[in-house]
């Protein structure tokens, strides 16, 4: 299990190629990268977090997906700071002997990350900046898991 | 107390984070947003709806009933949008 929050990019190759090295039960990973998507403005935008309750509050749903699957391994990279368009900004990545226990524990990871990781988007318009607000739809795809605990 | 604001509440407030003592009367989240709430006009329009305003008591999510203590990290936050 390991969480990263930072500015910088990240190759996600390469951190693949990490997270399986050595690992010879790993039968299959999955890989969601979410990157930063025009809304129309072509806009920038820049992501701010809570330092100390994100790694916690991503720690903590990771565990969770560990409790709930039998993973070999876990990788989430998030990002802040200023992104473009393109620009990735998540990675979650599991291993598990086989697919459908990895597939699962990705879409969950991202579905509670997005609604629990306490990031907050600020859009760059023609208008001027503007917080992004949270979306029902995010709320209701992580509930198709059932709470926590 | 140290209350920590994010997002479009730090800049409704106008201010990332402040040391307060709030009186004994105040013992849990709500009372904590009420009372925040007649600290002035920015506290007041920033926390005019409630259901909005997500808190967190040591980086962990809290309910409007969740007690309140002296030496608390208290952040309180709009919903998030992260991913």
């Amino acid at each position: 299990m390991t969480v990263r929050v930072q500015r910088e990019d990240f190759d996600a190759g390469a951190e693949l190629a990490k997270l399986t090295a050595g690992r010879h039960s790993v039968g299959g990973v999955t890989c969601f990268i979410g990157l930063v998507r025009d809304m129309g403005g072509g806009g920038a935008m820049t992501l701010e977090h809570y330092p100390g309750m994100t790694e916690r509050q991503i720690e903590a749903i990771e565990a969770e997906a560990h409790r709930r699957w039998p993973l070999e391994a876990s990788l989430v990279i998030h990002r802040y700071g200023r992104l473009e368009p393109g620009d990735r900004i998540v990675l979650v990545a599991t291993a598990s002997a086989h697919r459908q226990a990895a597939f699962e524990s990705c879409e969950f990871l991202i579905d509670w990350l997005k609604t629990q990781a306490p990031f907050w988007k600020l859009e760059e318009t023609a208008e001027g900046e503007r917080w992004v607000e949270a979306k029902a739809s995010d709320d209701t795809a992580a509930a198709r898991w059932s709470p926590k605990g | 107390m140290k209350l920590l604001y994010f997002a479009w509440l730090r800049t409704r407030i106008g201010i990332d984070r402040e040391e307060i003592e709030p009186p004994e009367t105040v013992r849990d989240v709500a009372g904590l947003l009420d009372w925040l709430k007649g600290r002035g006009e920015r506290y007041a329009e920033a926390l005019a709806n409630p259901q909005v305003v997500r808190v967190a008591i040591n980086q962990e999510y809290a309910k409007p009933n969740d007690a309140v203590r002296p030496g608390d990290e208290i952040a309180l936050f709009p919903p998030v949008t992260g991913g």
